[in-house]
């Protein structure tokens, strides 16, 4: 039997092997640390993002607070690593299972309140636990922790001499987020998700339950986000409550899927892709003397793209699926 | 044979408007039964009691001998209740196969079985060459035929028919009229509400017709429309049978 | 501890309080009425706090007398962003919640780099007026004249805001915030309602910018410290409830500062959030939320 669902799959499967074989050969030919570093970050946020697509965008439930998880990989692993000697290779499994008990923690109550309020909710949570990691002194800190060197090593995580192992440990954490959503989207949480969102009464009559589907989905988008606070600890070697569990992070995170199509499979990283470097090179150019400007230019992007392309930028590549753009037009 | 479902003295008031004034019947599995009245009469209610959308006030309804009021549309539909929306809806993000996909997850155990389910459903209801189209793409009948596809996809005992063939061209009735007579024959047990008497009574082994919120009569076609007061409720006391 | 610094306490987070109230109040009258909730609330009062810092230094006129003439701007500036921005999200069709979450998020972040732009970074402060600097005592107590002037400048526009509620204007108001299809059919315009409504929580929230610029640094970022405290407030108090955000108000005001004095300051809004998590979990509408 063929339809077009398993066209579809098929093609996307497809295109994900070259889009990864593409990034995995990218780097090569690079030779200056700033492009690497670039594509690093934007690699590392198109995993976030759809770490963050996988709750917000597919489920729904539009968190504004993720960061909270991002900063518990972070803190975990590193703190595991500088305390106990823990490999962050580990670490990072640890620091994701932590995110995924913290996002599991606040959906149970919090999935009950509506939209605004849950975004509000997770705000507020996100607040809380920046400013409690703030004035706790036992992870560091206002201080914060530095990530001692050990010697270049994958069990630790650690390249000094090069940015290419980096590349590829983030290019494996964002397919393994891509991956995690492919099979999502095609399970049959995808389409309670979906039925719900389109009609919450005909979801209801056909059985649909909601609840426990959106606790997993919490969960999985809490674990791949501590794992991404895991190594982006790594990869910077120094974090605080600033960098790693702030409101404006809880911000740049959803960001990317909002931009790129929130509840698609190619959003994230075509945000990620197009935000990532505009964000990054108006910093650098126009951002250094502190004028604004490359604030005025993010927060100029984001309002139009919302008002022009809500459904995203991969809207602009074709068809996202039956009827979709025909209910948009 | 024990009785599939049993309704219970059940009551509904909404706002102090009485709804359903303890309606008791039985609906024996395998069978097909009509829940006709007259407007205002109280279908509405009793079929979202029975459905789990609205509890009722006293009385019970129970499937199987297990109680299924007051528990919710999620659970009645766990128990192998499925119902059709007067006013179609369909999840218009979706194609028609992925729409039948949401209610074949009700008892599939993975995406393949579901799109399995799916597709066989479509075909039994005519739907199969449409089943990539948008869901928003269909035509009216064809819609209503994918409310019914959806609900049949989820693997009921128990299918509500909320008005499915009213609004329809003769044709397309008689195309709605085979897809119910291929749904029973399936065995699986049909109560459908309709306003109109002409379309449902040649259908329907019994009736329950209801009047101002209370069974007015139950029994088959034949002995409804002669019931005088059934005549009276529907066209006035004028056409009523003299006494 | 002394009770003397419990009711010092107490009395500033009084005062504070009603200025929260004041900014709730903005936020919960657009919500109310067109389910938007303003991401970029905190810096409308930005906003505010830099048009009195600018027209004092312009003019050295006292704060007060400039209040008038920066809320008629407030007014204008909400109704041109509804123009301009909101009813083109509000048109949406598709998601259109997280459109209206971002598109009032990058205002927010745009106002912001444009602040800094204008500005830069550094901390402005307001230092002449007739309330600037001095300090009432009333049995033992000591009152920042600054601060007790904005608490009753903005209990009088709470005030007005009640009394608006009871014109036609408000009850043209109240009846698009209950059903915003309908309203149409009994002739009123939706869109102007729409608009003259975001004017007049800008206007709300300018109010409040302008007399916490007499007491507090002017600052690009400042809005966000706001920002957060405002969301609570609503939220605890009810979206779409004046009176909710006065009572959500005061109570935060009170929360935070105790919490100052029992934690440390730097922690003192934690008490709040713990607050509002737990009321808004047995409440999920907020203490009087309609909405």
């Amino acid at each position: 039997m063929d339809n077009s669902i398993l066209r579809r799959r098929r093609t996307e499967l497809v295109g994900g092997a070259t889009v990864l074989l593409a990034l995995a050969v990218l780097p090569l030919p690079i030779g200056d640390v700033y492009t690497q570093n670039l594509i690093i970050i934007t690699i590392l946020f198109a995993g976030l993002a759809q770490a963050w697509n996988i709750l917000g965008g597919y489920c729904g439930q539009i968190s504004l607070g993720h960061a909270l998880y991002f900063g518990f990989g972070a803190y975990v692993s590193t703190l595991l690593f500088v305390r106990l000697g823990i490999p962050p290779a580990f670490g990072m499994l640890a620091g994701g299972a932590v995110g995924g008990a913290g996002a599991l923690l606040v959906g149970w109550p919090c999935f009950r309140l509506s939209g605004h309020y849950y975004a509000i909710a997770t705000v507020v949570v996100g607040e809380i636990g920046w400013l409690l990691f703030l004035n706790w002194d036992y992870v560091g800190g206002a201080t914060g922790v530095y990530v001692p060197f050990k010697g270049d090593s994958w069990v630790a995580l650690q390249f000094r001499t090069a940015k290419l192992p980096y590349h590829y440990l983030v290019l494996g954490f964002a397919a393994a987020t891509w991956i995690a959503a492919f099979l999502i989207e095609g399970s049959r949480w995808g389409f309670a998700w979906r039925a719900v969102k389109d009609d919450f009464v005909a979801a209801r009559s056909l059985g649909v339950r909601i609840f426990p589907s959106k606790m997993a989905a919490a969960a999985i988008s809490g674990f791949f986000t501590g794992m991404g606070g895991a190594i982006y600890a790594q990869y910077v070697g120094y974090i605080d409550p600033d960098s790693v569990m702030a409101g404006a992070l809880s911000i740049l995170i959803p960001l990317p899927a909002v931009l790129g199509g929130v509840g698609t499979l190619w959003g994230p990283l075509i945000g990620a892709a197009v935000l990532i470097p505009v964000s990054e090179l108006s910093r650098s150019y126009l951002g250094g003397s502190g004028r604004g400007v490359d604030l005025m230019i993010y927060g100029a992007l984001i309002m139009v793209v919302a008002l022009v392309r809500p459904q995203g930028l991969v809207s602009l590549f074709g068809r996202r699926r039956g009827g979709a753009d025909a209910r948009a037009a | 044979m024990p009785a599939l479902l049993e309704v219970d003295g059940v009551s509904k008031s909404f706002g102090g408007v009485a709804a359903n004034v303890d309606i008791s019947f039985d609906v024996a599995e395998g069978e097909m039964l009509g829940l006709i009245g007259p407007n205002g009469a109280g279908k509405t209610s009793l079929f979202n009691a029975i459905a789990g959308e609205v509890t009722p006030d006293a009385g019970e309804i129970r499937l199987n001998g297990t109680r299924i009021s007051g528990l919710g549309p999620v659970a009645c539909a766990a128990h192998g209740i499925a119902r059709t929306f007067q006013v179609v809806r369909s999840f218009d993000s979706m194609t028609v196969l992925e729409n039948v996909m949401v209610g074949a997850f009700a008892r599939a155990r993975g995406a393949r079985e579901a799109m399995t389910v799916a597709a066989d459903t479509l075909e039994f209801c005519g739907l199969l060459s449409r089943a990539d189209r948008p869901a928003i793409s269909l035509s009216p009948p064809e819609k209503r035929r994918l409310e019914v596809a959806r609900a049949l996809a989820t693997g009921p005992r128990l299918l509500l028919l909320d008005e499915m063939l009213t609004g329809l061209t003769p044709t397309e009735a008689q195309e709605g009229v085979a897809l119910v007579r291929a749904v029973q024959r399936r065995g699986i047990t049909i109560i459908m509400v309709e306003h109109v008497m002409e379309v449902v009574l040649p259908l329907v082994s019994r009736a329950v017709v209801l009047n101002l919120g209370r069974v007015l009569t139950i029994g088959p076609p034949a002995d409804i429309v002669r019931h005088a007061d059934v005549i009276r409720a529907y066209l006035g006391d004028k056409y009523a049978p003299a006494a | 501890m002394t009770l003397d610094i419990i009711l010092q306490a107490a009395i500033g987070g009084l005062l504070m309080g009603l200025i929260y109230a004041l900014v709730a109040a903005g936020l919960s009258l657009i919500f109310g009425l067109m389910d938007v909730v303003n991401f970029a609330h905190g810096e409308l009062m930005m906003i505010a706090m830099y048009a009195a810092f600018v027209l004092w230094q312009v003019s050295g006129l006292d704060p007060l007398l400039l209040l008038p003439i920066v809320v008629v701007l407030m007014f204008g500036l909400g109704m041109g962003v509804y123009r301009g921005l909101i009813a083109r999200a509000l048109s949406v069709r598709f998601n259109r919640g997280m459109v209206q979450i971002f598109v009032t998020f990058g205002l927010a972040i745009f106002i912001r780099g444009a602040a800094q732009f204008c500005f830069g970074g550094e901390f402005r402060s307001i230092t002449t007026g007739v309330v600037a600097n001095r300090t009432a005592e009333i049995a033992g107590v000591f009152l920042p004249l600054p601060q007790v002037a904005a608490s009753l400048v903005c209990l009088a526009a709470f005030a007005g805001l009640l009394l608006i509620s009871r014109t036609e204007f408000g009850h043209a108001l109240e009846a698009t915030r209950e059903d915003r299809d309908a309203v149409a059919l009994i002739g009123i315009d939706r869109d102007r309602i729409f608009a003259l409504g975001w004017g007049l929580g800008a206007a709300a929230v300018g109010i409040a910018g302008v007399m916490l610029a007499t007491f507090y640094y002017v600052s690009p970022n400042v809005g966000a410290n706001f920002a957060i405290t405002a969301y609570v407030t609503v939220a605890l108090g009810g979206f779409g409830s004046l009176g909710g955000a006065l009572v959500a108000g005061l109570l935060i005001g009170e929360v935070e500062a105790l919490t100052a004095l029992v934690l440390e300051p730097s922690l003192k809004q934690v008490g709040m959030f713990v607050i509002y998590l737990a009321v808004v979990l047995f409440r999920p509408r907020g203490l009087f939320g309609t909405l």
